[in-house]
């Protein structure tokens, strides 16, 4: 059902977890099934995406997802999170099955809402 | 390491050590064709009348050839349906069933829709049970099959199999019941419970895999599912699988003996369990009835840790267990028994059936806590739903 990576990444994510001092919070939910991913960032005054955490109620891909998907946008500047894709997700698990690719899907909705909700609230 | 506890009897049992000595003749023993005329033939057709007396007999059906191998529970669920809905199409076209069947009965209504068959689900409470006033406001005058399961495969609720059968009968309605998963679980009188047609699986009850069987009253008509031979009396076509039959015939006639012993072993096992799970992990939900239910399934909701997630971490520990939600059948919906019981997403998502075997004890059972109160707090530990979320 879950390859090697993926299983590995469920078991030992590294980024799971709250994280102190985080600005910028993104929460995304799939309707259909219930999974939740949550993602916390850390931006720095440049701009720069210090840390990346996750907390996720979902399936193993759905855990597995969320930790890429941390790695991912670490270090990258805030817009360009926009640019990481479910599809770069999947290719970093190695490929999910096709009734888990929704997985990588959310992973990136919950980027984009977290970048927004850096705005957001950088905005105020 | 290396701990194993079977918890998913519900999805299959192993066979049990007297049904399989009962088998194994019959593999090169008495090999013979059940249809054949020679000697071969007779002995093994032997075996098979044995077995589908030891069946008529524990479910009180008046005569044995009411009862019809089949290759397993789906199998006598699509034929029940279809082959009833298309005996009785003259008749009228309108069938009643309920939402939380199993997909083999589901699956074969949504089939006869496509033909020009209207179906009503009916709902159920949110313990799971079909309320008998939904089903009297659903007979019409074309109605002319009520199916309803005895026992529900992911709640484990009993159904009242019994008044539901006799409304049907006063309208003059063919009742059909999937028994898979009641078998064994309490005594069922097919006479006495008034039904007309009734869907058994073997590998349930300690019996082997790829075995069921259809009882059918006689005077019910049914058309057959499957062309191509006159076994089982011209209504279903194919050879007999004889030491499946042999098997299933054993082991309905031993669940049947042991009942009591067996149903006292599961309920004391089940409950020590529930009082265990209690006392170590907070917000926990039992889905079903409260006591209108068999002994041998338990389905419960570990909020804020997902079901299926759960289940990949128990088995890493040795236990298996399943998860309702379909998830695992690789649909994204959750279970639609506990959609239509009325449980939210998270809920259903979180949703873990442990289903008992005779051959558990208590300390498998306390393993299986400790690992759940571990597992459970891990997983609680990152997700993203809180107490605080709870409703």
């Amino acid at each position: 059902m879950y390859n090697k990576i993926v299983m590995e990444k469920f078991l030992k994510p590294e980024n799971a977890g709250s994280l102190r001092g985080a600005n910028a919070v993104g929460k995304a939910g799939n309707a259909n099934c219930g999974d939740v991913i949550k993602l916390y960032f850390l931006v720095d005054e440049d701009g720069i995406i210090e840390e990346a955490k996750f907390k996720t109620f979902g399936c193993p891909a759905a855990i597995a997802c969320s930790d890429i998907a941390c790695d991912l946008v670490r270090g990258l500047q805030i817009d360009e999170a926009l640019n990481v894709s479910s599809r770069e997700i999947f290719d970093e698990l190695e490929g999910l099955e096709d009734s888990r690719v929704y997985c990588s899907v959310l992973a990136e909705d919950a980027i984009k809402l977290t970048v927004e909700n850096y705005y957001k609230k950088k905005s105020k | 390491m290396g701990r194993k506890v079977y918890l998913d009897n519900a999805a299959t049992t192993f066979v049990s050590g007297e049904v399989l000595q009962e088998m194994l003749p019959c593999f090169n023993a008495i090999y013979g064709n059940s249809n054949s005329l020679h000697s071969f033939g007779r002995d093994a057709s032997a075996i098979v009348d044995r077995a589908r007396d030891r069946i008529a007999h524990a479910i009180n059906a008046q005569k044995s050839n009411e009862i019809y191998f089949t290759s397993g529970g789906t199998e006598a669920d699509n034929w029940a349906i279809k082959g009833i809905a298309h005996a009785y199409a003259s008749k009228g076209k309108h069938i009643i069933t309920s939402s939380i069947e199993h997909h083999a009965v589901l699956d074969s209504c949504k089939q006869l829709e496509k033909e020009g068959f209207e179906v009503t689900y009916l709902p159920v409470d949110k313990f799971g049970i079909v309320n008998l006033a939904d089903v009297i406001h659903a007979i019409r005058k074309d109605t002319i099959l009520i199916s309803i399961m005895a026992v529900n495969n992911e709640v484990g609720t009993i159904q009242n199999i019994k008044a539901i059968a006799k409304t049907a009968h006063d309208y003059n309605i063919i009742f059909h019941t999937d028994a898979v998963q009641a078998i064994g679980a309490f005594k069922i009188d097919v006479q006495d419970m008034e039904i007309d047609v009734m869907s058994m699986s073997a590998h349930k009850i300690y019996g082997p895999k790829g075995v069921g069987a259809l009882y059918v009253k006689n005077g019910i008509l049914i058309e057959n599912l499957f062309n191509g031979g006159n076994q089982e009396r011209g209504k279903r076509g194919g050879t007999v699988n004889v030491p499946a039959v042999a098997g299933f015939g054993k082991a309905v006639e031993i669940a049947c003996r042991d009942i009591s012993i067996n149903q006292q072993k599961l309920k004391a096992i089940r409950d020590y369990f529930i009082k265990s799970v209690n006392e170590k992990i907070e917000y926990v939900q039992i889905n079903g009835h409260p006591h209108q239910k068999i002994n041998g399934t338990v389905n419960m909701s570990f909020e804020m840790a997902e079901a299926e997630s759960l289940l990949m971490l128990l088995d890493l520990d040795g236990i298996a267990v399943s998860t309702t939600s379909a998830c695992m059948s690789n649909a994204l919906e959750p279970s639609h028994v506990l959609r239509a019981m009325g449980l939210s997403d998270e809920l259903a998502q979180s949703a873990i059936r442990f289903s008992f075997g005779k051959n558990l004890s208590k300390s498998d059972i306390d393993y299986v806590v400790e690992m759940l109160v571990k597992n459970v707090a891990r997983l609680r530990s990152i997700s993203a739903l809180t107490k605080a979320g709870r409703k």
